[in-house]
């Protein structure tokens, strides 16, 4: 392999040899040399002056890094649920057949690599897969054939034919076959705006002033947590620090929700602005963007808007005229780790670390991003925040629920008719939205995403909000033809390679629950397993130390809820007393292979395993 | 010695300073939460989860909630003790632990947490996964069978011994113990003398050419389960 280490170091200068922009550093090594070698990491270590190990730990944390030379196309078919029933496989069989590798290998001639990978925010479009940063979406088996001939011919990705997508999809900055399906566009996030007009407005007040409108506005946190953001703001706003930070979360990588890449095509700059109102507000002057891996196709175009409002005034110094107000945000790109969207993994990645979550307390509106004070909020939050100030708390509380106010952008996918993203009055019934997109016939679903939970048609009357069906967006919609408990085990296999590792009942416990699921499955669980999975899902629940865990059994404990005779007859039932899922014939044929001879037990010999 | 924030841990009440956390007072007090990644002298971690309390009715890690008065920790409860236990557990089955064959046998903090807690068993199936022997340093053996991740030996290096042999490697299942050098521990400039080398509550750091010295029956776990140091302390306050 060709010696980096002038490029290396050159990359490491680039971001002034700053150990916090180690995301950024190894980023631009993967580019470069399609991997980063054992030599890359002596060479971003000493330029940063940071043991080789450290940058180890980040370099084989995220996904989009690798040890190991990859191709110079890295293709990344998504597997999340959705894809998986819009033919996946079938798009799996067609690529391992053009490129004749499988997944995880690469192409001897060093052109491709095949990898799979959790969802990439197109299950409305799916099934989709990555090219590098390039997104193709509705893919069908000819295209797969196309696409790789182009691609062994020109060697470069944008010669893909490719029709481009609607909205700003077909921006020359973006230039993506992404579409938007943009269904229903509401009040709040989707409306028209002019930029400035509410940074002009916010500026006209207090700071304490802006806090108690968002505070009486009753707006909360939009990411699915759902804490009070006037409250967020108050206590950063409070706490002792010599900088403070406002941090945007455009990680989405809850299985099913694709919101904020809507949003981040049409209404960025909204987003923007109620980050700066945010700045403003807690007397903050620096705010970061933290955008997932997935989404990479839009950077250029989301820096491009950032530049012209710099340009206008509405970022910089002296922000429109204000004396003494500077804002301004930078975009930190992820790289592929489910985990960053918990707000403190996600400011562990901003630091140039593995996306390990801090320790709680304290929470960053005291330690943050480089331990000072912090705000947090998801993208959606950000555009209701301006649009709030725009047009004053109680327009927002007209709108929703007494304890959800306002809309909520709504992600719905799986066996409707009209997937897409909804803006829609928190409160409305499950039954509705069904009837909104086009779902007949449904047997479950998914609010929530993998984190949250599957109902049953019993449940269909329930609302969508805070106070009873919380969702940071995602719907996933399944017809009686699904299996439930597939469907759950797609979900513990996300969470087994998504746990960060860092605690154990997350760590070990995903694992334990994925292999017992899949017992079910398998058709030799015993009825006592049932009340194992419950047990044990509930010492994840309860034990683990952030959201990701807490909630990573969900999808086996909603589905014992609502779904138990789906494991109820999946049960073994042969009427002994033994272990079900011990097979000792199986178990022995192990051993007989190696002794070349049937079992005096079992007699005749199955020839192995 | 003046406490100036009071709580209780199951209904007795407790003296604290502020700053200190649940694990921190209560041992100063005379009770006993179980712990593994918690260790005197470092950093709070939070990351095995076996000293979980319910904190006003909320799960919390003793080990990194810091007190506030008027706290009302609940320790000692069948429940606790389960979700313990089943965590315990699950560092069990996740390694290869065979503990009659183990140097560190009768030192070792999870077999002494095993026999406290009262596992027989395992509840949960054994992984058996495939892990590595690191031999490359003289004096100082890694055997990753044992290791539960505790990440004492990374905070020892970095806050104890200045260095920085230890870090955290890969994610999820795969997380694992890195060490800063390609070739192995033997390519640090870790010393047998570290408090790291010392920091394992396993046995996957292992000295070298000392095991085995204690008969069966004389080491430390065989003469009083692990925490009766702490439940033996004599407290200065005094209890409800």
């Amino acid at each position: 392999m060709a010696d980096n280490s002038d490029v290396n170091r050159q990359i490491c200068g680039k971001f002034g040899n700053d150990k916090g922009r180690l995301m950024d550093i190894l980023l631009s090594v993967q580019a470069e040399s399609g991997c980063i070698a054992s030599g890359a990491l002596d060479d971003i270590a000493k330029s940063l002056s940071i043991s080789r190990v450290e940058v180890e730990s980040v370099a084989t944390f995220y996904a989009f890094f690798s040890r190991e030379q990859r191709g110079r196309f890295v293709i990344r078919l998504c597997n999340d649920i959705i894809d998986q029933i819009k033919g996946m496989d079938r798009i799996a069989a067609a690529i391992r057949a053009e490129l004749g590798i499988d997944f995880g290998e690469t192409t001897a001639d060093g052109l491709f690599s095949l990898e799979y990978t959790p969802c990439i925010g197109m299950c409305d479009q799916a099934p989709a897969l990555l090219i590098n940063y390039k997104v193709v979406t509705r893919v069908s088996t000819d295209m797969v054939h196309e696409i790789v001939q182009t691609l062994r011919e020109s060697k470069n990705v944008e010669q893909l034919k490719l029709t481009l997508g609607d909205g700003n999809n077909s921006h020359p900055l973006v230039r993506s076959m992404v579409v938007n399906n943009l269904r229903e566009p509401g009040a709040v996030v989707f409306a028209p705006t002019t930029p400035g007009v509410a940074l002009q407005r916010a500026l006209s007040e207090q700071p304490v002033e802006l806090i108690k409108i968002v505070k009486a506005s009753r707006l909360r946190g939009r990411g699915g947590a759902g804490f009070p953001a006037g409250m967020k703001w108050e206590f950063t706003r409070a706490a002792v620090g010599e900088r403070k930070f406002v941090v945007c979360n455009a990680d989405e990588g809850e299985p099913g929700t694709f919101k904020d890449r809507v949003i981040l095509t049409e209404a960025a700059g909204l987003m923007f602005e109620g980050m700066t109102i945010a700045g403003y507000a807690i007397g903050a002057s620096e705010g970061i963007v933290y955008l997932r891996g997935e989404y990479a196709y839009l950077l250029q175009f989301l820096e491009e808007i950032l530049s012209k409002r710099r340009a206008a005034g509405l970022l910089g110094r002296d922000i429109l005229g204000k004396s003494g107000f500077k804002f301004d945000i930078r975009i930190q790109l992820g790289a592929g780790a489910y985990v960053c969207g918990e707000e403190t993994a996600l400011l562990s990645s901003c630091e140039g670390k593995a996306g390990d979550p801090k320790t709680r307390p304290p929470f960053p509106a005291q330690k943050g991003y480089l331990g000072m004070p912090t705000v947090i909020n998801n993208v959606e939050t950000f555009c209701a925040v301006a649009r709030i100030i725009e047009n004053g708390p109680g327009w927002f509380t007209s709108m929703g629920t007494q304890g959800s106010a306002g809309t909520k952008v709504f992600s719905v996918s799986g066996d409707c008719s009209s997937p897409g993203v909804y803006e829609l009055p928190f409160g409305i019934t499950v039954s509705d939205l069904l009837a909104r997109v086009g779902a007949t016939d449904t047997q479950a679903v998914q609010v929530g995403g993998a984190a949250g939970r599957m109902i049953g048609p019993a449940e269909f009357g329930r609302k969508l909000c805070y106070d009873d069906l919380a969702t940071g967006g995602s719907v996933m919609v399944f017809g009686q033809q699904r299996d439930v408990l597939a469907i759950a085990h797609a979900f513990m296999a996300f969470f087994v390679e998504e746990s960060c590792g860092y605690c154990t009942p997350c760590r070990v416990g995903t694992s334990l629950m994925f292999e017992r699921l899949g017992r079910f499955l398998a058709g030799n669980a015993d009825l006592a397993d049932i009340d194992y999975l419950e047990k044990t899902g509930k010492s994840v629940k309860t034990a683990s130390r952030c959201g990701l865990g807490q909630t990573a059994a969900n999808p086996v404990l909603s589905t014992i809820q609502n779904f138990r005779k789906e494991y109820e007859r999946r049960v073994k039932t042969n009427g002994s007393v033994f272990l079900s899922s011990f097979d000792p014939r199986r178990a022995v044929a192990v051993a007989s292979g190696l002794a070349g001879r049937a079992s005096e037990h079992f007699g005749t010999q199955k020839g192995g395993v | 010695m003046g406490g100036n924030v009071s709580f209780t841990i199951d209904g007795k009440d407790v003296q604290g300073e502020q700053g200190q956390t649940i694990l921190q007072a209560a041992a100063l007090s005379g009770i006993y939460i179980p712990h593994l990644c918690a260790m005197k002298g470092l950093t709070p971690w939070g990351s095995c989860r076996v000293c979980t309390v319910l904190v006003n009715g909320r799960p919390q890690a003793a080990c990194t909630m810091p007190i506030s008065d008027g706290m009302v920790v609940e320790n000692e409860t069948a429940e606790l003790k389960d979700l313990r236990s089943s965590l315990v557990e699950m560092l069990f089955v996740e390694g290869n632990h065979y503990c009659m064959f183990c140097e560190k046998s009768g030192y070792c903090e999870l077999q002494a947490m095993g026999y406290r807690l009262g596992m027989l068993l395992p509840r949960h199936h054994y992984m058996f996964p495939d892990r590595k022997v690191d031999a490359s340093h003289p004096d100082v053996l890694l055997d990753f069978n044992r290791c539960i991740l505790c990440a004492r030996c990374i905070r020892a290096s970095v806050e104890m011994d200045g260095k920085h042999v230890f870090q955290f490697i890969q994610r999820g299942p795969h997380k694992r113990i890195g060490v800063n050098a390609e070739s192995g521990v033997g390519g640090t400039n870790l010393s047998v003398h570290d408090k790291a080398a010392e920091s394992c509550p396993v046995g996957c750091i292992i000295k070298k050419r000392v095991g085995f010295s204690v008969p069966v029956g004389q080491r430390k776990y065989d003469q009083k389960p692990i925490g009766s140091d702490i439940e033996s302390r004599q407290t200065v306050t005094k209890n409800g």
